[in-house]
């Protein structure tokens, strides 16, 4: 046990490592630079501000200078465009307001989806079953694009005491984490009737039933551990994503979260927000597949 | 499931249940709701070269003029008593407020001007606009680095509350310059408070820092979520400073924004989409405004690349283009443009040389060798992803008008600028909005080597037109100059103007003291909030 958590934690190291490298080189590949501006930059100004940030250096150079702030100092750098601003400051003001809307959406999407695909296997080719496969193919097919505004204006439009976008009220959260939730229930809805079906049609299920264990007990207690394990490895980096916010959805309900970060420094050719942003999220993925390893390990006694 | 989603519901609704929407709440208690974009990338004034931080600035800061309510010629003072020019208007004199103060309480001197203009120009600074000061007899050597002596560069103090400006030549239109916000002072006790002259990123114009002398300061910014301002006691006119703050909301999604407004979430919005301007004439058409912008759309061509480098195909391309259609058709609100500045202040561009012909552009073509469009090269129209639909209009009334096939390519926005500027397209869309009140803004982008040129094109009979302009102390004859300086870049064709912009935005009817004017440059100072019987 202890062994695989060792080994898992330096292969999460190994792949920070290759991640960030190559986020260095590929975003500073991209044609233009944080320096491109609607009206070019006056040469000797230029050579100022790059010199300013160390951008007038060799690339190894700079990659060896950003690796040395990164590990001595633990220092992600400043943003270019905007002098003065830290990323750090950055996902440290962000990061909280995603992780809450992704919470409640992550909230949202296990209390829809995985009864729904529970109830939906049990109640297998009944319309109950097919009711849960609709919604979770609508779910999928839906681009939360199109789902955010239909919310915002049917829902925002229509009750006083709903915003169709913003961040200021109590009852922000809920449009943009109904959207960013339904796609994720209907992603854990199909997966779980998927794995349940599989457990439900195995000898011990029978057996159990033929026992005369009575049903709920039978899915409650013998069938729900294993049939809930592909949900499970979903989970968790379905939740890294949630949490470390959406473009999309903070664009349709203004909301001042991470996921809007990730375009606009990518637009904008902000190298060292880029480089930060990727960071912090891939620390994120390789915990939480750590996490979802572990409660695998958990639900699965063949994995120990 | 259902029964749960049954009760969780109507739970959150009661959560927060109020009747007044937010617009209600904000004009009982003064606040402005203006919908600004985005994020502002800094709120020192000499960092910044933005139209969504000059919003923000507007409120933070005041220049020694300040912006009129209705006109846009007019320049009321600000910062300043007096500003007088002599009779060559190349030296100006500038007499402040005694009752100037900063938002911290500390009088604003002239000393406070000559140190921003001097920490701006400082090349150590690496201020991006400092181009902007170069009207300062002296100004560019010293930015440029050619001399570190600032005594060169021609601003004098004469007493705390007097200075004196001398420009490098006669500068008539001098007092429109000084309303834009590189011309604002920034205060010397808080700049080197937190840092040095020339430090960048120096902290002091941290929201938390920030200290102005405008009517308003910074009360509370989340980043990316809203800057909220109120009033600055401190400033000389606070007593007749209407609203109690402003809420600039940064929305990037011009939909959001609509909708934000339509839920009454917003009195102002930055933007409308062209759908949403089709809906509102609808829907609400007193809650839209389609207001002249001093502003001009217009396509770059390549000299330096093949067919573009003859004037004749430049030419055809231009005289092929239906403006009047494109307004009607694609554009809203905008009116087809005969010259590359909008009309101002007595300024009219030559006109009869954009003009839609296509019977001459396709005689023009056939001389330069492509008669009726034979042969003619694939050429790309390079455009943003910001702008889909004009490109594809122009496309077809190419292909109408000369029967040359041009294709479409997107860049996003970063990758579109950096293709422009090292001349990397064939032909290309682009805007230009105006700093200033004068043609001179538009003109001089067409100079070589114009960080806003990027067409390969340059001309000395432009140049000299240009040069003549700088030392002429009469207006009508500047713009004499002006206007054949303008003919020869209409004439030769780097670019087609196509279009004078329009503002187009949605505006909530309890905002009032909110007029047309071409820069877009409200004076916060006369905007007032009225309740209205039914607000949402």
């Amino acid at each position: 046990m202890l062994k695989l958590l060792a080994s898992r934690f330096l292969q999460g190291l190994l792949t920070l490592f290759v991640l960030i490298t190559l986020t260095f080189f590929l975003v500073r590949a991209m044609p233009g630079s944080p320096y491109t501006e609607e009206k070019a930059i006056p040469e000797h100004a230029l050579a100022r501000m790059k010199a300013y940030t160390g951008m007038d250096k060799p690339l190894p150079v700079q990659y060896a200078k950003y690796l040395q702030n990164l590990v001595v100092d633990q220092d992600l750098g400043d943003l270019i465009r905007k002098p003065g601003v830290e990323v750090s400051e950055v996902i440290r003001d962000s990061f909280p307001v995603s992780m809450f809307l992704g919470l409640a959406s992550m909230g949202i999407a296990l209390v829809v989806g995985i009864p729904a695909g529970v109830i939906a296997a049990v109640k297998k080719n009944s319309p109950t079953d097919f009711a849960c496969l609709a919604f979770a193919m609508v779910g999928i097919c839906l681009p939360s694009f199109v789902i955010g505004p239909l919310l915002a204006v049917f829902a925002g439009l229509q009750f006083e005491s709903l915003n169709v976008a913003g961040w200021s009220s109590p009852t922000d959260w809920i449009l943009p984490a109904i959207t960013l939730g339904l796609i994720n229930a209907a992603y854990l809805a199909r997966l779980s009737r998927g794995g349940m079906l599989d457990v439900l049609s195995q000898d011990y299920i029978r057996t159990a039933k033929a026992k005369g264990v009575p049903g709920q007990k039978i899915i409650i207690r013998h069938a729900l551990r294993g049939g809930l394990i592909p949900a499970v490895a979903f989970i968790g980096p379905a939740f890294a994503s949630m949490i470390s916010g959406s473009f999309v959805i903070e664009t349709i309900f203004q909301i001042p979260g991470m996921g809007q970060h990730f375009v606009n420094a990518a637009t904008d050719r902000e190298f060292f927000l880029i480089q930060g942003l990727v960071l912090f999220y891939g620390f994120l993925i390789v915990g939480a597949n750590l996490l979802a390893d572990l409660a695998q390990i958990a639900l699965n006694p063949r994995l120990r | 499931m259902i029964r749960s989603l049954t009760l969780l519901i109507p739970c959150l609704f009661l959560f927060a249940c109020n009747s007044e929407s937010q617009v209600d709440k904000a004009t009982r208690e003064g606040i402005l709701l203006l919908g600004n974009s985005s994020d502002p990338k800094s709120f020192d004034p000499q960092i910044v070269s933005g139209v969504l931080e000059s919003n923000i600035l507007r409120s933070l800061f005041e220049g020694v003029v300040q912006f009129d309510q209705k006109d846009d010629l007019e320049a009321p003072p600000g910062a300043a008593l007096e500003v007088i020019p002599d009779e060559t208007f190349t030296v100006w004199t500038v007499k402040l407020r005694p009752d100037a103060k900063w938002s911290d309480g500390v009088p604003v001197t002239a000393e406070d001007f000559a140190f921003s203009y001097e920490r701006f120009l400082t090349p150590e600074l690496g201020a991006k606009y400092a181009e902007m000061l170069y009207f300062l007899k002296g100004a560019e050597a010293f930015n440029k680095g050619e001399t570190d002596d600032f005594s060169t560069v021609g601003i004098d103090v004469i007493d705390p509350l007097t200075f004196k400006i001398t420009l490098r030549g006669p500068t008539t239109f001098f007092k429109q310059l000084l309303k834009h916000y590189t011309w604002y002072p920034v205060p010397k006790h808080a700049v080197l408070k937190h840092g040095t002259i020339s430090q960048m990123g120096n902290p002091w114009s941290k929201p938390e820092n920030l200290v102005g002398n405008g009517p308003f300061r910074i009360k509370s910014y989340r980043r990316t979520d809203h800057i909220e301002v109120e009033r600055n006691p401190y400033y000389w006119d606070a007593e007749n400073v209407i609203l109690n703050g402003i809420r600039f909301i940064p929305i990037g999604n011009p939909y959001t924004e609509a909708r934000m407004f339509r839920d009454g979430q917003l009195h102002v919005t930055y933007t409308a989409a062209p759908d949403v301007v089709d809906l509102m004439e609808k829907e609400n058409p007193s809650m839209l405004r389609k207001e002249p912008y001093f502003g001009t759309d217009f396509y770059r061509f390549n000299t330096t690349r093949k067919p573009f480098d003859d004037v004749r195909v430049r030419r055809a391309l231009s005289l092929a283009i239906d403006r009047q259609s494109l307004c009607d058709n694609v554009y809203r609100g905008y009116t087809p443009a005969y010259g590359i500045s909008v009309p101002v202040g007595g300024y009219d561009p030559p006109k009869g040389i954009v003009r839609y012909d296509p019977e001459e552009a396709r005689k023009l073509l056939a001389e330069a060798g492509y008669p009726g469009g034979e042969g003619f090269p694939r050429v790309k129209i390079l455009t943003s992803s910001r702008e889909a639909t004009q490109p594809t209009a122009v496309q077809a009334l190419w292909r109408e008008a000369l029967g040359i096939e041009v294709e479409i390519e997107f860049k996003e926005w970063t990758a579109y600028l950096a293709a422009t500027q090292n001349l990397e397209y064939d032909i290309v869309g682009a805007g230009w909005i105006g700093d200033f009140i004068d043609p001179l803004t538009f003109l001089e982008i067409w100079s070589a080597g114009n960080g806003n040129n990027n067409t390969g094109w340059s001309s000395e009979e432009f140049a000299g037109y240009l040069e003549k302009s700088f030392a002429a102390t009469d207006p009508a004859k500047r713009f004499e100059f002006l206007r054949s300086a303008e003919r020869v870049v209409l004439e030769e064709v780097p670019i087609a103007p196509i279009a004078w912009r329009a503002k187009n935005y949605l505006i909530h009817p309890s905002v009032k003291g909110w007029d047309p004017v071409l820069l877009d440059c409200h004076p916060y100072t006369s905007v007032s909030l009225v309740p209205q019987k039914s607000d949402k």
